[in-house]
């Protein structure tokens, strides 16, 4: 594992050839600030509304890849006084879907912040979000010697057809995609690196319905005290070294958990899975995408009787999808 | 006469400086304990800000660190100076850079007055007290602890292990018995220099410097040699987490902590601005008159720590994710599951539901999809009736359906012919209700149309599975609730069982069973069974069915279903 883990930092150091800096404020990261880190493409309408949600969580510095935007998203980043992002023309695929170049820039500029690693959609949910800063909880973990905290993805979805109602700029996508399912998750322990496996949701339901074992995974442990000596290995699924996977009690107590609200399926979805599909730069083959593809034509409806609509974290806390665990 | 307050301050200096103002403009004088742990720089600053307050000192600096001597020495230097330095304080208050004052410091001062003789310190001997961490309890004050828990773990628990091995036991200086309790005390000038004054005090310091967390059993151990009234409870609000950790609060506590009626509160989070803004202006005057009573706030933290060490029975989510044995309640309702019911009764489904009020389904587990209620393809948590979801996670399935469902009781239909997966979870899950009726399926066999090679082909096969199944229910590891006839047995007499397991699903009706349902027609089934027997198929299952009753030349009877009264 540790051969892995010494592996994977060497990779990152490798790929970070691959980043030129297009604008690099990093300087004024003050000790103790919390950062988010993200890897983009073609995601310019999200990220006002992106920003604003994470400034107002009380994160203090973005560091962004931008994988060859072509819709400006660049030019929209680089005038953000505390936004330092990257640019690359290389491919996502080879650099482990994006990493590798994540994996350097965190180990160059976050050792020893607290980072949150999310993509553009995802919207990290923590318990008390509504009444408490971010700071809020990363001190609590400090204090309680904790390093990293766990947020399953959950996909929220509109009623009705996807592309129903366009996303403006700028526009909470909550608005839009406020339902999600609530209770089809299966788990699996994963022994080689201890972290759990979760897999459902509408994702599973509908795209995967007769393969459910390829369906996409969910769980993330997206928070984490950053060391130089960490490293992620796929995607926030896992990390090495394998001790941060443990975000889980397996004695039947709960940990504190959060939620990442994965606002994926909103109109612009279906032209995105179409621009995926061709570049075949995801996952598995892009399994995923095709599987999105075949199915987005027949019913892009992912909606149902039970779907329940999202009001706050309390809700998703009684729903047992996340936990205050010992946080009162 | 007036209170002094004696503060112990590491961090987020900022605000203690605050509290320090606030205590001093109510005429309380403060002496300022700062760790050595603090930067100079730092501490200068600190010490400049408050140097133009008459009411302020600062005294000599220890290092403090959790667990050890440092916080009880930094509480006895700061305590000297506050009594040398303020002969008009009576009762002095012993508190921590991040308490915050809930009342006015008035009341305060009032409510000490009229108690000018008690010492206000938790103080119980170690017998009595639940809260030790590390299992440590009466061995504090018996082996030594010269390693720091926190930062030398290792070497800690390597020096206890050995001084357990060769049997140390130190001796507890005479006339001591050891006391333990919160850390936050106030006490009375009399009974605090007589600690300080103690002809003694070397070598009971000598003593306490190597008991492991001193400063929650050096004043409440040595306050029963000398004080003439103990209150054993702390004045300040103090919360612990299962790991010894105090709680912390936020704004959003504002509310609960202006119920609480307490004099002090700690842990504050440096940053809740508004628990700050209000319990620092005068205003909070408006606060009524009690004595304090902190109960109100211990339910809401005691639930945080049982959420944290229990959690929620049957819940099985990202951050809680029991290994076998360890689940704490396997699923979080009971439920109940009927084996060879609804072959051996017409529309037996219907009837349950309506007998019990509970959510009927039929063969969760079939092979070709999930049977639920009422012919739905989804249920509650939009789980899905695809049989290949449902076998991709078999044990996850029945836990997320029981989950979702909190609050109705599920009854379905199982046997030999489903996947036969949640075999073990059943079995173990106290919450499952399981009713047998072994062998009854062969009634849909006995009724189909099939040809015969296949069907004892067919039975063969159900019957091994049904066995095995029987032998997992019985087994010692067996949790649930388990009752098991063969269909012979239950034929003869269906209304008993059926109305001791509806009664114990409890639910609607509790007088007894006016309806009952109608057994399928049984005329052959035993001539059946003997042409399995024949074909070299032993169906034992069932029972002794009664083959001879169906011979041909008894006489037969009138040709009725099986109507149970």
């Amino acid at each position: 594992m540790r051969i892995r883990r010494k592996r994977r930092i060497v990779r990152s150091i490798r790929k970070s050839n691959e980043l030129s800096v297009v604008q690099n404020h990093t300087s004024r990261i003050r000790p103790g600030d919390i950062l988010v880190v993200s890897t983009m493409r073609n995601e310019k309408i999200r990220m006002p509304f992106f920003l604003r949600y994470y400034r107002d969580l009380g994160v203090n510095h973005f560091l962004f890849v931008d994988n060859d935007s072509t819709d400006g998203t660049l030019d929209y980043l680089a005038g953000q006084p505390d936004v330092s992002v990257w640019h690359t023309r290389a491919s996502y695929k080879r650099a482990t879907f994006g990493v590798d170049w994540m994996n350097w820039l965190q180990r160059k500029y976050c050792h020893n912040h607290w980072t949150l690693v999310v993509d553009p959609d995802e919207f990290f949910v923590y318990p008390f979000c509504d009444t408490r800063p971010i700071r809020a909880l990363t001190d609590w973990l400090d204090n309680s010697a904790i390093r990293s905290f766990s947020a399953m993805l959950l996909d929220v979805y509109p009623k009705g057809p996807i592309d129903a109602v366009p996303y403006q700029e700028g526009q909470d996508p909550i608005e839009i995609a406020s339902w999600f399912d609530s209770g089809n998750y299966t788990i699996k322990r994963n022994p080689t690196y201890g972290n759990l496996w979760i897999q459902g949701g509408p994702r599973s339901r509908i795209f995967f319905s007769d393969e459910p074992k390829k369906a996409p995974a969910l769980n993330k442990v997206p928070l984490v005290k950053w060391d130089r000596k960490y490293t992620y290995v796929s995607s926030t699924h896992t990390l090495l070294p394998r001790g941060l996977n443990q975000v889980y009690d397996d004695w039947g107590g709960e940990k504190a958990s959060g939620i990442l609200l994965h606002t994926k399926f909103l109109d612009t979805f279906t032209a995105k899975a179409e621009e995926e599909l061709s570049r075949g730069q995801h996952y598995a083959g892009s399994a995923e995408y095709k599987a999105y593809a075949n199915q987005l034509k027949g019913q892009p409806e992912l909606w149902c009787k039970w779907s329940e609509k999202y009001i706050n974290w309390r809700q998703l806390e009684i729903l047992g999808l996340m936990s205050k665990g010992n946080w009162a | 006469m007036t209170v002094g307050i004696v503060m112990l301050v590491h961090t987020a200096l900022d605000r203690a400086e605050q509290v320090a103002r606030h205590w001093t403009s109510a005429g309380c004088p403060v002496v300022v304990h700062v760790d050595r742990n603090v930067p100079r720089a730092t501490y200068r600053a600190f010490h400049n800000a408050l140097s133009n307050d008459p009411l302020v000192k600062f005294s000599k600096r220890h290092r403090c660190e959790w667990g050890m001597w440092g916080i009880v020495a930094a509480s006895q230097s700061a305590s000297e100076l506050m009594l040398d330095s303020f002969p008009e304080v009576r009762h002095v208050y012993l508190a921590s850079g991040s308490c915050l004052p809930l009342r006015p410091v008035q009341e305060l001062i009032d409510y000490l007055a009229a108690r000018p003789r008690t010492d206000f310190i938790e103080s119980a001997t170690t017998a009595d007290v639940p809260w030790t961490v590390g299992g440590l309890d009466e061995e504090r004050f018996t082996l030594r602890f010269p390693f720091s828990w926190k930062k030398r773990r290792f070497l800690f628990d390597r020096y206890v292990a050995l001084q357990r091995r060769l049997g140390v036991k130190r001796k507890i200086p005479a006339g001591l018995v050891p006391h333990m309790g919160s850390q936050w005390w106030c006490l009375t000038r009399q009974t605090l220099s007589a600690i300080l004054q103690d002809p003694e005090r070397e070598m009971f310091d000598r003593y306490f410097r190597r008991v492991w967390i001193p400063d929650e059993s050096y004043y409440q151990t040595l306050v029963r040699l000398y004080s003439s009234n103990i209150e054993s409870r702390s004045l300040t609000l103090s919360k612990f987490d299962f790991q010894g950790k105090p709680h912390i609060f936020y704004d959003d506590h504002l509310q609960l902590l202006r119920r609480s009626d307490c004099f002090v509160a700690r842990k504050i989070w440096p940053r809740a601005n508004r628990l700050y803004q209000a319990f620092l202006t005068d205003q909070a005057g408006a606060m009524k008159k009690t004595e304090p009573n902190p109960g109100k706030i211990d339910r809401i933290f005691a639930k945080a720590v049982e959420r944290r060490v229990k959690g929620r029975p049957g819940l099985y989510m990202q951050s809680r994710y029991p290994k076998h044995g360890a689940e704490n309640g396997i699923t979080s309702n009971p439920y109940s599951i009927f084996e060879g019911f609804a072959e051996l009764f017409d529309n037996f489904e219907p009837w349950l539901a309506k007998a019990t009020g509970a959510r009927v389904h039929g063969h969760l587990y079939a092979p070709d999809r999930v049977e639920f209620a009422d012919g739905q393809t989804m249920i509650n948590g939009a789980l899905s009736d695809g049989a290949k979801q449902r076998d991709y996670n078999p044990n996850g399935f029945l836990t997320s359906l029981i989950w979702n469902t909190r609050g109705e009781r599920q009854c379905f239909q199982y046997g030999p012919a489903d996947n036969q997966e949640i075999n073990w979870l059943i079995a173990r899950d106290p919450n499952a209700q399981i009713s047998v009726i072994s062998g009854a399926w062969a009634v849909p066999l006995f009724k189909s149309n099939q040809n015969f090679a296949d069907l004892r082909r067919e039975a063969a096969r159900l019957q091994k599975i049904e066995s095995e199944h029987l032998g997992v229910l019985r087994s010692q590891y067996t949790k649930a609730r388990v009752r098991i006839w063969t269909m012979a047995e239950f034929v003869e007499a269906p209304m008993e069982p059926l109305q001791t397991i509806i009664d114990e699903i409890g639910h609607i009706n509790h007088h007894r069973l006016t309806e009952a349902p109608t057994l399928v027609d049984l005329d052959g089934f035993g001539q059946f069974l003997q042409n399995l027997k024949n074909q070299g198929m032993h169906p034992y299952l069932m029972g002794d069915f009664p083959v001879e009753q169906e011979l041909v030349n008894m006489p037969k009877p009138a040709r009725k279903p099986y109507l149970v009264r």
